[in-house]
């Protein structure tokens, strides 16, 4: 069955050949860098746990030497041929292959069909590329290193984020910022139990990057407890609400790194936190709006 | 409380400007001690959950078309589109790209457009060029515009659908208090949201538009 290790070995193909290209011209901590996420992706399973610890610490190691250089600048051709058409391959294999793939579970495991028809449509834009614009898949790489060198060690933040969340979730911290919260709100206020929550969905979104990691700790601590259970809250809007509310924290943190962070240096923004400014104010007056929705729902 | 200490590393991590990678790996290593774990436990625990979450960085299997294609002028392309259109403003069009975005998400479409996909190659360009000559208007923060009008959509758009993954965490969690609620009544209490989101950031674009030439912020 294809699966995820389809998807890791198109990635981790490109992370060695951005390893070699880096070798080859002579970017050595950029090419050490991509070597050890290739040796993540092909061998992840095989290394353990403790043996994927040890690769992580060098690729910070990596990271942190102030070794890695950013992509050179590259030249564009004048546009020929049909290249709006060929940028929607992706976007429409995406679509295509996510919808199709759920019908044959025997071939393509239905949890990671989007994944696999993005790698599908991955190499389907690239020899699609070859035959009607003559440019060959190591072209692509080759301009594809460049981009990932653009975003250099801000390529594995997200990843590294998500990992922390793991030990956060082991160590308990959840549940002491739920304790925090449960003690600072009023006793008998609606109002002041709705703010707690969406407020503190928000907050601990900021820390943790992820409103996932925050919708269980506050729902235990303030949604669940005083919205529902005392003050009577219908449980679908409380649910719903208090996630969105999350959300909004999560266009104002650095921790989100894929949608926040990763972005910016795609754009080549100067600014590390362009993308977080522009969405400052459509985030503030839009957390405000869930927080009395929420109360009207409630109270 | 103690656990919390790991919170205070990236905090003050991030506002004293160190490495952010270095900044995870630290408060990852401070909560687990502060939990009563060996170091090596730690590093144990967090090479796990990086080899679990691999699929977050496999994204960037992309950039070899992108960047193809931008060397065959995509960009360009990209832009003279735009530029044909008269009377399209750099506020309608990134309006038009956040419904799209939201309507797409809300039927699940979410991984058909992103930074890495849609953004760079085709948004950022176009919402340039349809922002040329507008002197008043940085470019880098159109591009900014473009990124985080594709988060507001992605969002506040998904939600609507009920077999997102945050929906099911929901539901989840609320069978776990004996409270059993269909996805559907979940995902109908998006949409006042998802309608706000559009209205406030369709408000700021068009103030964007508005903005008289000459004048600065």
């Amino acid at each position: 069955m294809i699966g995820i290790g389809f998807v890791y070995l198109v990635a981790g193909s490109f992370f060695a050949a951005c390893a070699v290209l880096g070798v080859v011209d002579r970017r050595w901590a950029n090419a050490l860098f991509h070597a050890l996420l290739a040796t993540s992706f092909f061998a992840g399973d095989r290394i353990g746990d403790l043996g994927n610890g040890v690769l992580v610490l060098a690729l910070v190691a990596v990271a942190t030497s102030g070794r890695m250089r950013r992509g050179e600048p590259a030249e564009a051709a004048s546009p020929r041929g049909p290249l709006l058409a060929l940028a929607l391959v992706i976007p429409a294999a995406a679509l295509g292959g996510t919808l199709l793939f759920k019908q044959v579970p025997a071939l393509v495991d239905p949890k990671q069909a989007t994944l696999v028809a993005l790698a599908t449509g991955v190499l389907l834009a690239l020899a699609l590329c070859w035959a009607v614009l003559r440019r060959t898949p190591l072209e692509g790489v080759r301009a594809g290193r460049r981009l990932l060198d653009e975003i250099g060690w801000a390529a594995v933040m997200p990843q590294l984020l998500a990992s922390l969340g793991a030990v956060f979730a082991l160590a308990g911290v959840g549940e002491v910022v739920g304790g925090l919260v449960g003690q600072a709100i009023p006793a008998g206020s609606v109002l002041g139990a709705t703010i707690a929550y969406g407020l503190g969905m928000a907050l601990f979104t900021i820390v943790m990057g992820n409103a996932f990691a925050a919708f269980p700790v506050m729902a235990a601590a303030v949604g669940i407890p005083l919205l529902v259970q005392q003050y009577g809250g219908d449980p679908a809007p409380v649910a719903a609400i208090g996630m969105l509310a999350g959300f909004c924290g999560t266009l104002l943190t650095p921790m989100a790194a894929n949608f926040n962070i990763v972005p910016a240096a795609l754009l080549e923004l100067k600014d590390r936190y362009g993308v977080i400014r522009a969405q400052a104010a459509t985030a503030l007056p839009l957390l405000l709006f869930n927080i009395l929705l929420l109360w009207w729902v409630v109270r | 409380m103690l656990v919390l200490s790991g919170v205070a590393v990236i905090a003050l991590g991030f506002l004293l400007r160190f490495n952010p990678l270095l900044v995870i790996v630290v408060a990852a290593l401070v909560t687990g001690l502060a939990a009563g774990l060996d170091p090596l436990a730690v590093l144990a625990r967090f090479g796990h959950a990086f080899n679990e979450t691999r699929y977050v960085t496999a994204i960037y299997m992309v950039l070899p078309v992108i960047g193809l294609l931008e060397r065959a002028g995509l960009q360009a392309r990209a832009r003279s589109l735009v530029a044909g259109l008269k009377g399209l403003t750099v506020g309608r069009f990134l309006t038009g790209y956040l419904l799209f975005r939201q309507l797409s998400a809300a039927l699940g479409l979410t991984a058909i457009a992103g930074p890495a996909q849609t953004v760079r190659p085709l948004v950022a360009p176009m919402a340039e060029a349809a922002a040329e000559g507008r002197t008043d208007v940085d470019p880098e923060r159109v591009r900014a515009l473009a990124a985080a009008t594709d988060n507001v959509g992605l969002f506040f758009g998904e939600d609507i659908f009920i077999a997102i993954g945050s929906i099911l965490l929901m539901k989840g969690v609320l069978d776990g208090y004996g409270i059993h609620i269909e996805p559907f009544h979940l995902s109908v209490w998006a949409i006042p949201t998802a309608i706000a989101a559009f209205l406030i950031h369709g408000f700021r674009l068009w103030l964007l538009d508005r903005r008289p030439a000459g004048t600065t912020r």
